[in-house]
């Protein structure tokens, strides 16, 4: 801090009595209040900062095709369909729906992500070189092309029902990154899938 | 205490140049996380938001076009296709408008609303779920007309509490203008540990 010259002391001669000495003030500001105010500043925009920008999900759906040929084939060892019911709860079964449900299971969101995991190592253990595929995937300069062959077989059917919420879908979605799902698709629930999560969400008492 | 002081201002100052107000929101929507981490561009965007109640509005931004020509574009020609007879007053209205959630019959009552009450009333949201009247629809239509030729991003952002059929039926919506891809506005989060995400990542 800058001091200012109070003037005093400086040309030798004795005041005499009676003459009073001003007072020399200090010259220093109490500084207190003023950080009190840089803190309440502080504290005022880092709550009120948003520092994450929202991101972005690319999703691509197909298009609508009546032809036959230009269907995706799906094969049924590799399928492992998954429900979205009430209640943020999961349900899904592998390749085709058994008449009778029994193989129909009910689980959450965290119950999902290991069983993708498992049936994901299950069609990858079970793959028969496919020489055309590792083909394609040389000429396109791919430097595993067994890595990108062998779960080609693995596809995962989403199917959300009326009640399942906004957030499962992008739930499901993201679950779909998270384990490196190269196909998946977000097909229409059947009537008997419906009956079937419907009884199941009656007698578990999901709301 | 002084560098103690120098740096608490240093920070301070940081935050002030570093905050970025938010835009006030006609709608507040909470979305969903996501481990995406595409962050998001600034460029044309119809931008359609799904609210906790599973309402639908939609928002058209232009970038780079000062008196929203091309906002003018699109209420001309929704005028023209669905007959609504607006006047140029309500079509300026339109221009401004911060977000629109009416269906089309309640559009001109909408839009001769001032703008600061346009932000204010709740808005019933814009029909979809009925595939015969699915409005949004011609909305996208006469969006897709206009921004023809150069680049139009479809953005869905959407409450976690909003419903899968109203997705649904603004998906199908998008499908019907042979539209395919769609970018959905979501907060970031991390991937989850032992994942192969997360190892991918972890590599890069």
């Amino acid at each position: 801090m800058a001091s200012i010259d109070s003037g005093g002391g400086d040309s030798g001669h004795k005041k005499g009595p009676g003459v009073k000495k001003a007072k020399k003030l200090s010259t220093r500001v109490d500084m207190t209040p003023m950080v009190d105010l840089g803190f309440l500043l502080i504290t005022f925009f880092i709550f009120t900062a948003t520092m994450s920008s929202p991101t972005t999900m690319d999703l691509n759906m197909p298009k609508d095709t009546e032809k036959k040929e230009e269907e995706t084939k799906v094969k049924q060892s590799g399928a492992l369909t998954v429900m979205l019911g009430k209640g943020d709860q999961v349900y899904y079964y592998e390749g085709e729906l058994e008449p009778t449900g029994a193989n129909f299971k009910q689980t959450t969101f965290k119950g999902i992500r290991d069983e993708i995991i498992r049936k994901k190592k299950e069609v990858i253990s079970s793959y028969v070189t496919d020489p055309a595929c590792e083909q394609k995937a040389r000429d396109k300069g791919k430097k595993d092309p067994r890595a990108e062959c062998q779960d080609q077989d693995f596809v995962v059917v989403i199917k959300p029902m009326e009640d399942a919420t906004y957030k499962n879908t992008v739930d499901i979605l993201d679950e779909m990154t998270i384990n490196a799902v190269k196909r998946f698709a977000m097909v229409k629930i059947s009537d008997t899938e419906k009956d079937l999560v419907k009884a199941t969400e009656a007698s578990t008492g999901i709301k | 205490m002084t560098p103690f002081v120098d740096i608490a201002f240093l920070i301070l100052s940081f935050f002030i140049m570093a905050t970025k107000f938010k835009p006030e929101e006609p709608v507040k929507v909470e979305t969903p996380n996501s481990v995406s981490s595409d962050i998001l561009k600034e460029e044309n965007a119809l931008l359609i938001t799904i609210d906790k109640d599973s309402k639908v509005y939609l928002n058209i931004s232009s970038v780079k076009d000062e008196n929203k020509s091309k906002l003018g574009e699109i209420i001309d020609g929704i005028n023209t296709s669905r007959n609504l007879g607006l006047t140029d007053a309500e079509k300026q209205s339109f221009r401004n408008a911060p977000i629109i959630g009416v269906p089309f019959a309640s559009l001109k009552g909408f839009l001769d609303l001032p703008k600061e009450q346009q932000g204010k009333i709740t808005q019933p949201g814009i029909p979809v779920l009925d595939s015969l009247n699915n409005e949004l629809v011609w909305w996208i239509a006469e969006a897709k007309k206009t921004f023809a030729g150069g680049r139009l991003l479809y953005l869905i952002k959407g409450d976690n509490n909003s419903k899968y059929p109203t997705f649904e039926a603004v998906i199908n919506a998008l499908r019907r203008n042979e539209e395919f891809k769609y970018n959905l506005i979501t907060a970031q989060e991390g991937a989850p540990e032992g994942t192969e995400l997360f190892f991918d990542r972890l590599k890069k």
